[in-house]
């Protein structure tokens, strides 16, 4: 009896150690993926760093091969967040304080299926529908405010341009700024918002009062992290701009992100060419990899002070 | 009493205020307004709705500016703007659904469209099929088995880790430091970009089993690399919501910690688990990018994920409009793209669906 007991407790030792060495294995796990994405993305790129430049695509070097198509990224990026953030912002204002109570969270959950959507999907949905609507617009602005550089014509036939990728790029990263938003905005004092509508404030003045200042460190976090998913969003891109050089006009064919940049020729790639696209990868993981760690402190620094978990 | 009434009609508490059928009558006279403007350009119903409601916003915050004064009328504006915004934002959802609708159900209704493949479907015979008005042959049965078996493979690798990870932080972790650096790295996992994921399976198989080697396999690693934040960051919100009491009234009756958190702390929490375990199954389910670098494009069926290459429907639906099996007749192509889109989307509906439903189904029973 006594020996069956012993075995039994010793069973449950070893349980526990199992279990809790298993558990801890997989967080540790987590952290060596991590860091082996990092080594062999920077292992497989080494050679494109080191080539000659005549062997690099285009023939000047690794530098001037990534620098355009990185600001290509940069570029779609700004697009997609000067449309997104005001819209994102007031979508989620609209659900946290001024839809009906009872309607509030299926209004969310709408907002939250535009998330649920592919990305495939809505390359296609750009590259087919939106385009097709965007010509007339391009071509009106194309003619009348083509003094601007970025309006600069002769707009493209096709409207598969970087400005329709950014509408595209805005579309998918709205609901990520708005159902962030929406949270932060949630647990803004109730106190706070209180008093200022017993101080005669209307419900704006109370929003930018009392609900404003307090969400803003969660705005801007919501944003980068936003930027993050547009810098790295890939389908979309490769599916609805056409391609080419690096210019400032965004309604004729041209320019190029990273990551379409490596969608649309790596399955075709053997050689350098793998190393270079590879090579590529590495810059975006690292340009995302910062956004994302700077998005993720402001958000831990506002957890802190605000009282909010 | 009368007089009582009409006295309070005119009381300073609600002078220099619209009253309430103010916003109805501006409503209507926007609609109207509207109507007879869209008449003159040439009517049509969306641009009649975008202007009664343009019209209407200007109406309510310049009869405020006139009446209620700058205050209420910059209020009246924000509302406006907040709810506008609202709408717009709307009206990708309902484009990109309406559009797929409209392009996918012929193809998705075509017959063999689930059924066979797209092997033996060349140029020749979508090029046929145009000239003789014909059916389209060939579907999306391989794309559809392949992102199956690959998102399984990935959920049959990213729940363990993910899970045990998640127990690690809220049983083990306890916010020491370890655990804070795993939530923060998880964090940051959260936004790889789906492309580099795929580029580090592709590199990391292509050293270890020589360059070029791409498997059902090793995109569903890179699935994993996308899919393992998602299951820990929703298991730990759901352990952490287990209350304290059950596990301590577990170890007041020396449970082992080990039994206590299989017996008592998961069953409780299963029900959030599982549908959050879902939810990341549907956001990988549609990832096109990193397959794209580690699947390959195939038009066969296969079911082994550890060798040869494989289609999954994002991929099809990818290959289908960038590169047409008959690039002088791409409808066909275009058509089973939208198909599989189509396809792709009820899916992934379904499956946030099911994660509501599995939410409901295995919530713990209160009381008896």
């Amino acid at each position: 009896m006594s020996i069956t007991k012993q075995a039994g407790s010793a069973g449950g030792r070893t349980g526990d150690k199992v279990f809790s060495g298993a558990a801890l294995g997989a967080g540790v796990l987590i952290m060596v993926v991590l860091f082996a994405v990092a080594v062999f993305l920077l292992v497989q790129a080494l050679p494109a760093f080191t080539a000659a430049p005549a062997d690099v695509t285009g023939g000047r070097g690794f530098t001037s091969y990534i620098v355009p198509i990185v600001v290509g990224t940069l570029i779609a990026a700004a697009i997609a967040l000067v449309i997104a953030t005001p819209i994102g912002v007031a979508v989620a204002l609209f659900i946290s304080h001024y839809a009906p109570r009872r309607l509030a969270q299926g209004l969310g959950y709408v907002v939250d299926l535009l998330a649920a959507i592919p990305s495939v999907v809505y390359g296609a949905w750009g590259a087919s529908f939106l385009a097709s609507q965007l010509k007339e617009p391009y071509q009106w602005l194309a003619d009348n405010l083509g003094w601007i550089p970025i309006f600069a014509g002769p707009a493209s036939s096709t409207a598969k341009t970087m400005l329709t990728a950014g509408i595209v790029l805005a579309v998918m990263v709205l609901p990520i700024i708005a159902s962030l938003c929406r949270e932060i905005f949630l647990q803004a004092p109730a106190l706070h918002q209180e008093a200022a509508l017993a101080l005669g404030a209307t419900r704006w003045e109370m929003v930018r009062m009392a609900v404003l200042p307090f969400a803003r460190g969660g705005i801007i976090s919501a944003v980068m992290l936003g930027l993050g998913r547009a810098l790295g969003e890939t389908m979309a891109v490769a599916l609805v701009l056409s391609s080419g050089p690096l210019m400032a006009s965004l309604i004729r064919s041209g320019n190029q992100t990273v990551a379409a940049e490596i969608a649309l020729n790596f399955p075709e790639a053997f050689g350098l060419r793998l190393h270079e696209l590879i090579a590529a990868g590495l810059v975006l993981f690292i340009i995302t990899l910062v956004v994302n760690m700077v998005a993720r402190w402001i958000i831990n620094r506002h957890k802190e002070f605000s009282g909010a978990n | 009493m009368s007089t009582l009434l009409t006295e309070r009609k005119s009381s300073n508490l609600t002078r220099g205020r619209l009253p309430g059928y103010a916003s109805y009558v501006t409503a209507g006279a926007a609609v109207v307004l509207a109507a007879a403007l869209m008449a003159l350009a040439g009517f049509n119903v969306l641009g009649w709705a975008v202007l009664s409601g343009l019209l209407y916003a200007v109406g309510t915050v310049t009869s405020a500016a006139v009446v209620e004064g700058r205050r209420k009328a910059v209020d009246r504006l924000a509302t406006a703007l907040v709810v506008g915004a609202f709408l717009v934002a709307l009206l990708p959802l309902v484009s990109v659904i309406i559009t797929v609708l409209i392009n996918g159900i012929p193809g998705l209704l075509a017959p063999g469209f689930l059924g066979t493949s797209m092997n033996g479907v060349s140029g020749i015979q979508d090029n046929q099929s145009v000239a003789n008005h014909t059916t389209v042959l060939g579907g999306a049965y391989h794309a559809l088995a392949g992102s199956v078996l690959i998102t399984l493979w990935a959920t049959l690798i990213s729940v363990p880790i993910g899970l045990l990870t998640a127990i690690y932080l809220v049983e083990y972790g306890a916010g020491n430091k370890l655990s804070k650096a795993i939530t923060f790295l998880v964090d940051v996992m959260t936004g790889i970009p789906s492309i580099v994921a795929g580029l580090f399976a592709a590199a990391l198989f292509s050293m270890l089993l020589g360059p070029g080697t791409k498997t059902g396999f090793v995109a569903a690693i890179a699935l994993s690399v996308l899919m393992i934040p998602v299951v820990v960051r929703s298991s730990e919100e759901m352990l952490k919501i287990v209350p304290n009491e059950l596990r301590e009234a577990a170890y007041a009756l020396g449970v082992r910690k080990w039994r206590t958190i299989m017996k008592v702390v998961i069953p409780t929490a299963i029900s959030g688990i599982a549908s959050g375990v879902t939810l990341a199954i549907a956001r990988v389910i549609g990832e096109t990018a990193p397959l794209l670098v580690t699947a390959g494009f195939a038009t066969t069926i296969n079911f082994n994920v550890f060798s040869g290459w494989m289609a999954s429907l994002p991929t099809f639906i990818y290959t289908q409009i960038m590169t047409p099996t008959s690039p002088s007749n791409p409808d066909p192509s275009t058509q089973r793209a939208w198909a599989a889109a189509l396809l792709l989307i009820l899916l992934v509906m379904l499956l946030n669906l099911a994660a509501r439903l599995v939410a409901r189904l295995f919530a713990p029973r209160k009381g008896r």
